[in-house]
């Protein structure tokens, strides 16, 4: 009984030193686990250190931010039960998930909950079903592979190029779109193909892309696989050029192919790490030794998006979150963004990368 | 034709490192009658193991391939051995004489425990090595095509024809071999003339993991990269060649490793990358349906 009492007075103690005495329940999910575990790793640095910005300036609307962390593994199945488990925990804003083959199952249980999302996933899908919840801060896959299928059409005149995919929702989807902008402009792809992801060997693949001459592989997946297809490439003696999606922006990449990561190229939105208003940003990640690669400063973005929104309506409602968003113009570390009705933001365009010696940095005109 | 070749040599390594793996399977299914759902966990934890010995020894400053390639075997083998020994001893020893299903299921938690294990302790992120073994020898061109036989396939090829002679030894012309020969056909019966049976298990699990143990290190060299989660496939299509060769023999359990092998090669050049595992799965069926007991498997007859 003593110890009862004891432990809730050093509770209010404790709510006493803070300024509020609730919480606002906030939320990630990805990733956290799995073959692409370094891409929820990603999110959960940005996400952690913009929670702490915040919380440090009073929180949003008086009351401070908690960040629940949800482990998809990129799995859909596991994906929908993260999202009820959020919903359940009553959380007013999710940043995830990241698959865009877990966003789209995922998101359809938020928007029952009235749960704003935040996604970096880029397939189409995502926001082609007029989810009023959904919110896409990394572009669009159709975007996405015009860049890269105008690129390819351009730089590697005369070469074959063949497109693969690893069969994922966004990975296949991505594949479609190059494929599409590149007959566009007269080119068929010289090899359409498919793979099975998480597998190890792709020693088939590497002898059909040889014997079809193929220089340039335009590929539609995440970064392990492109690791593996490039070192067994180079043991084939096949020069291999790959052009990837946003997903290659992973040191990982570069650990896993060896110098061979120099041969990817890959398309992403603008580097954040150059704006010059993201600079503080940006140092603070490097004080903290993280460097705000890949998705990093995504993250943060879209909890300044929640944060600036819940702002200016004053509460953290739904509605009012939702209204807010799609009228306003908001400042965050990757740009300006602003929301159509759909939820596409209006980020910058695509650009493309190249791999060089363990970074990535735009790729030479 | 150069294709034809060139997938020829990739589906034999790839098969090969199958076989490694599928006679861990036919083994302990042989002994004991009951499948081992943990060994690809096995073969998982030794490409671990081989990752850490290669990063050490990259750190000592040991650069002879040859020395290193054998010092990481070494230390694979004897590491996985003592896994696969604990794995008997936990979750299958004490289980003897249950129902059939109860070590299957402690089999399969036994497997998830393996995964969570290396996942929790590791990470999940992919490790990959230094390349090893680089490069390879240009056999022919024909039509530009040039086929190539890299020297990891050599090691593979070399290393799994040697293993498999040194076993077919210790099988059929050793006392041990008498001994797990005899386990399988009456464990009662060899224990009435005095063998100690338990020994006899734990050591044919002992064998099976320091052949997945070579399997692993042979996948490391040859990928490169490894994850928690590879032990989870090579499982599954090693189970699938074991018993597709006919579980229970050891030379079927090769066949059955190479055959899945070349026809993954093949399949994946010649028709669509896309349908690879149905393609295996589906010849898989088929044998099934008309040899029920596999390629070289003998029938099991009741007797009465």
């Amino acid at each position: 009984m003593n110890k009862h009492i004891l432990a809730t007075g050093f509770s209010l103690f404790a709510l006493a030193g803070s300024n509020a005495w609730a919480e606002h329940l906030v939320a990630i999910a990805g990733p956290m686990t799995g073959q692409y575990a370094s891409a929820g790793d990603q999110i959960r640095k940005g996400a952690e250190m913009a929670i702490a910005d915040i919380n440090a300036k009073g929180g949003v609307v008086g009351q401070k931010l908690k960040l629940e962390i949800g482990d998809d593994a990129c799995d859909p199945k596991q994906a929908v039960s993260v999202a009820n488990t959020m919903v359940n925990k009553k959380i007013i804003f999710m940043h995830g998930h990241w698959c865009s083959s877990s966003t789209i199952p995922a998101s359809e249980v938020y928007v029952e909950a009235n749960i704003p999302v935040v996604t970096v996933s880029t397939n189409p899908k995502v926001t082609d079903r007029g989810l009023k919840n959904i919110f896409a801060i990394a572009g669009r896959d159709d975007q996405q592979g015009q860049v890269a299928g105008a690129y390819l059409v351009e730089k590697f005149k005369g070469k074959k190029i063949a497109v693969v995919d690893d069969k994922s929702a966004y990975g296949k989807g991505l594949a479609d779109e190059v494929a599409k902008a590149m007959e566009a402009k007269g080119v068929k792809p010289a090899l359409r193909e498919s793979i099975t992801a998480g597998e190890k060997d792709y020693s088939g693949l590497v002898s059909k892309l040889k014997s079809s001459g193929i220089e340039v592989m335009s590929y539609g997946g995440y970064h392990t696989e492109v690791a593996l297809i490039l070192r067994q490439a180079q043991q084939a003696g096949l020069k291999l050029t790959v052009m990837g999606g946003d997903t290659m922006s992973n040191t990982e990449l570069a650990t896993a192919a060896g110098p061979e990561a120099n041969n990817v190229l890959f398309t992403f939105g603008p580097d954040a790490r150059k704006n010059p208003s993201a600079a503080p940003v940006v140092k603070k990640f490097h004080d903290a030794k993280v460097e705000p690669e890949g998705y990093v400063l995504y993250a943060y973005a879209a909890f300044q998006l929640f944060d600036q929104a819940a702002t200016k309506a004053k509460s953290t409602k739904f509605a009012d979150i939702e209204k807010a968003l799609r009228s306003g113009t908001f400042d965050t570390v990757i740009g300006k963004l602003s929301f159509d009705a759909k939820g596409n933001s209006s980020a910058p365009a695509f650009v493309v990368y190249q791999w060089k010696d363990g970074k990535y940095d735009y790729v030479k005109k | 034709m150069a294709l034809a070749l060139q997938q020829l040599i990739n589906g034999l390594t790839l098969g090969a490192v199958y076989g490694l793996i599928a006679i861990g399977y036919t083994m302990v299914y042989g002994i004991i009658g009951m499948i081992n759902f943990a060994h690809g966990d096995i073969y998982m934890v030794s490409a671990f193991i081989a990752v850490t010995a290669f990063t050490l020894l990259a750190t000592f400053g040991i650069s002879s391939i040859p020395l290193s390639l054998l010092l990481v075997l070494l230390v694979a083998v004897l590491f996985t051995s003592v896994y696969g020994w604990t794995v008997e001893r936990i979750a299958y020893r004490p289980l003897r004489g249950s129902s059939r299903l109860a070590p299957l299921i402690s089999a399969i938690g036994m497997s998830i425990f393996l995964q969570n294990m290396v996942q929790l302790t590791q990470g999940a992120r992919v490790k990959p090595i230094a390349p090893v073994l680089v490069g390879g020898i240009d056999l022919l061109t024909i039509d530009g095509f040039t086929v190539r036989l890299a020297y990891s396939q050599i090691l593979i090829v070399f290393v799994t024809v040697a293993l498999m002679a040194g076993f077919t030894w210790l099988i059929t012309r050793t006392s041990f071999g008498r001994q797990q020969r005899s386990c399988e056909q009456d464990r009662t019966m060899t224990a009435l003339l005095g063998i100690n049976v338990d020994r006899t298990i734990s050591l044919t699990f002992m064998l099976g993991a320091a052949l997945a143990a070579v399997a692993g290190v042979m996948v490391t060299v040859y990928y490169g990269v490894v994850d928690f989660y590879i032990g989870f496939v090579a499982g599954i299509k090693a189970f699938t060649a074991a018993v597709l060769g006919g579980i229970g023999s050891l030379p079927g359990a090769m066949l059955g490793g190479l055959l899945i092998g070349l026809i993954e090669a093949f399949w994946a050049a010649y028709l669509s990358a896309e349908y690879k595992d149905v393609a295996t799965f589906s010849i898989l069926i088929l044998v099934l349906m008309f040899r029920p007991s596999g390629l070289l498997g003998r029938p099991e007859v009741e007797k009465v």
